[in-house]
């Protein structure tokens, strides 16, 4: 007869297996976090560090030490008094036109690039595929090679120069990736929904808006992280079709920072930089933990 | 009878891939149908053909005397009930039960009556205002039900319902479908590759293979007798039987491995002689024997019995054929035992092994 039950022998290994507080692994884990956290923050360290200091401090050369005397003032005169070109009113402008080139070109885009997304995903018709694969293909050709024709159409529309001609530029390139975004969402999403959402009598806008944007948040919020650091950043495009007068935040950096006449002024370029810089820093801070999420969703399937 | 729904030479190909073939069911007013067969054989699809989500190749499709073979799927009379339940996750149940209602531009107070009429039936009153993520599998399944009934159709369609549901629950929502169709009287197509919920809840079973309805009848009649090889192998569990072998005799007697049985009394036509036959008998229509009887047994060695609490399944190998016979639990039968097997030739079913019919 086997005994019923037997009890544990407390001087060899029971329960929880013990951990190691200083395993190889931790330790090489940690050597390489610290490389690359040094090699991130030394930058930013000379860059905050320089705009704090005035210029003779600077001249001295020690790009590491903090500033004996803390100023404010590179700031406030890139901000609004540094000259980008022939004004010299700072950074404001340039802001403010980029504000007014990354709302509606984000909006459109996004709105653009969801409903083409949803189409692919669930009203196929004969062709989309291929009409999906060109349109992914589009995102491999250089940016440059399709300036010059953009130009002519702009041109030819009678918008070169204006806020739209940006904005429809912004949106065309956003298609591929945004689109592809999309569609790789919807296509996570089970098709029974959708099925279902017929059988209730709800038409092409009303699945997509009632049904499938309520559960799509998390791609919407990776969409627009995307376009606004994109968008916000451009330089290329926003010195190519905005004109002049509507030059975004980069385009006006550039010109402080490379202005050839004069000193260089280390502080005001450092402090310019991350005035223009801020936006999408702050974008990315706010909603880190959302567009990991929202990344994640979308890769599911493809 | 009054036809519900009438499905008149289908078609249906996917680019050269033919997935329905010519496919002819009636379905009388309130009759609980349900297609059966294995992945692949094309039920799901002839469903998405009746609920109008996909667009056939050629035939015509009409239900309660309508042709809708290109109706949209509100406009057609049906609700449909999805294996994975497809709520909308962002409402609650009541918005799920009354979006349909909604975009048909019912008046409030109809909804109201409606969705309140539903959760009565289908006891989910107190769940209206919680989300489906916040339901377990059962209740959201009822609520998936609960958007077809609001609909207040003809038609109800299910698509694999259950599937997705543990052993216990389904068959406690199985009763529930039972219960739902005599309360309401609808006629229901019901897909599922599960043959339990075919043989119960189904007034006729459609069996299914590659895009073609095998056979058409009551459940006993399928199980009992099957019109084909397929269809006699896919129902019954544990399977039928097929004892490879010969009609001699002049139709009278079936020859295996050495031993000819009498087929006296064969529930079917007339059998003729056939070089090529297959005798399928269910485990339970075999005796297990100790004495053979002329004519009537053939001999076997048990190889072993797996107990399954109410009865026992007995394997057995008889010229080289594997064989399983339904005993009593009670009765135990060492490996490597010599018996002998009398089958109830009037329970069983001969096939033409050429054609794969019944006889």
């Amino acid at each position: 007869m086997m005994p019923t039950s037997v009890p544990i022998d407390a001087y060899s290994p029971h329960g929880r297996k013990p951990k190691r507080i200083m395993e190889p692994r931790r330790i090489m884990l940690y050597a390489v976090l610290l490389v690359a956290v040094l090699y991130y923050i030394l930058p930013l360290w000379v860059m905050v560090m320089t705009s704090l200091k005035g210029m003779p401090e600077i001249r001295l050369g020690n790009i590491f030490a903090p500033p004996v005397e803390i100023t404010f003032e590179p700031w406030v005169k890139a901000w609004s008094e540094a000259c980008t070109g022939l004004k010299c009113e700072g950074l404001r402008a340039g802001f403010w036109n980029s504000v007014q080139i990354t709302v509606p070109s984000v909006i459109v885009s996004m709105a653009v690039a969801s409903v083409s997304g949803y189409a692919l995903s669930f009203w196929k018709f004969r062709g989309s595929e291929v009409f999906f694969t060109i349109l992914i293909f589009g995102s491999f050709i250089p940016y440059q090679v399709m300036l010059y024709p953009l130009v002519v159409i702009c041109r030819e529309l009678g918008i070169y120069g204006t806020l739209p001609a940006v904005i429809l530029i912004h949106t065309i390139f956003g298609m591929p990736i945004l689109t592809l975004l999309f569609r790789n969402y919807f296509a996570s999403l089970p098709e029974e929904l959708f099925k279902a959402a017929r059988v209730d009598g709800a038409g092409f806008w009303g699945i997509f808006l009632k049904v499938l944007v309520p559960m799509s948040v998390p791609i919407f919020v990776v969409a627009t992280i995307l376009q606004i650091t994109g968008i916000w950043n451009d330089f290329l495009f926003g010195v190519v079709f905005a004109g002049t007068q509507n030059w975004p935040m980069t385009v006006q950096l550039n010109n402080i920072v490379n202005s050839t006449q004069g000193v260089k002024e280390y502080n005001l370029n450092m402090a310019a930089t991350m005035l223009t810089g801020l936006v999408p820093l702050t974008v990315y801070f706010l909603s880190g933990k959302l567009f990991v999420r929202g990344i994640a969703a979308g890769a599911v399937k493809g | 009878m009054k036809s519900s729904i009438s499905v008149r030479d289908l078609t249906l190909n996917f680019g050269a891939v033919s997935v329905l073939k010519n496919l002819n069911l009636e379905v009388a007013e309130g009759e609980f149908i349900v297609l059966l067969g294995p992945s692949g054989c094309g039920k799901s699809t002839l469903l998405n053909c009746l609920a109008g989500l996909l667009d056939l190749s050629d035939g015509q499709i009409w239900i309660k005397g309508q042709n809708v073979t290109w109706a949209e799927p509100n406009e057609r009379g049906i609700g449909m009930v999805f294996q994975s339940y497809a709520l909308y996750p962002q409402m609650t149940v009541r918005g799920n039960l009354s979006f349909g209602l909604k975009n048909a531009r019912m008046p409030q107070a109809e909804i109201d009556r409606r969705v309140a009429r539903a959760a009565e039936i289908l006891q989910i009153g107190p769940l209206l205002d919680r989300k489906p993520g916040a339901l377990s599998g059962g209740q959201r399944q009822r609520v998936a039900i609960g958007r077809a009934l609001v609909r207040d159709v003809d038609v109800f369609l299910f698509d694999e319902p259950l599937s997705n549901l543990d052993a216990k629950l389904r068959s406690e929502l199985r009763v529930e479908i039972k219960r739902l169709h005599a309360r309401l009287g609808n006629t229901m197509v019901y897909v599922t590759h599960d043959q339990i919920e075919a043989l119960t809840l189904a007034d006729r079973i459609a069996v299914m293979r590659g895009g073609i309805i095998q056979q058409l009848d009551a459940p006993q009649t399928i199980y009992n007798k099957p019109a084909n090889l397929f269809v006699a192998g896919f129902i019954g569990s544990p399977s039928m039987n097929f004892l490879h072998g010969a009609v001699v005799d002049g139709g009278r007697g079936f020859s295996v491995a050495g031993t000819v049985i009498a087929l006296e009394g064969y529930d079917g036509g007339r059998p003729v002689e056939m070089a090529k036959a297959i005798l399928g008998v269910r485990p339970e229509h075999i005796d297990i024997v100790h004495e053979p009887e002329s004519g009537r047994t053939i001999p076997a060695t048990v190889e072993l019995d797996e107990p399954m609490g109410a009865d026992s399944l007995v394997w057995l190998t008889t010229g080289g054929a594997q064989l399983s016979v339904r005993v009593p639990v009670e009765r135990r039968l060492a490996p490597g035992t010599a018996v002998h097997l009398r089958l109830d030739v009037g329970k069983a079913s001969l096939f033409d092994a050429v054609t794969e019919q019944r006889v």
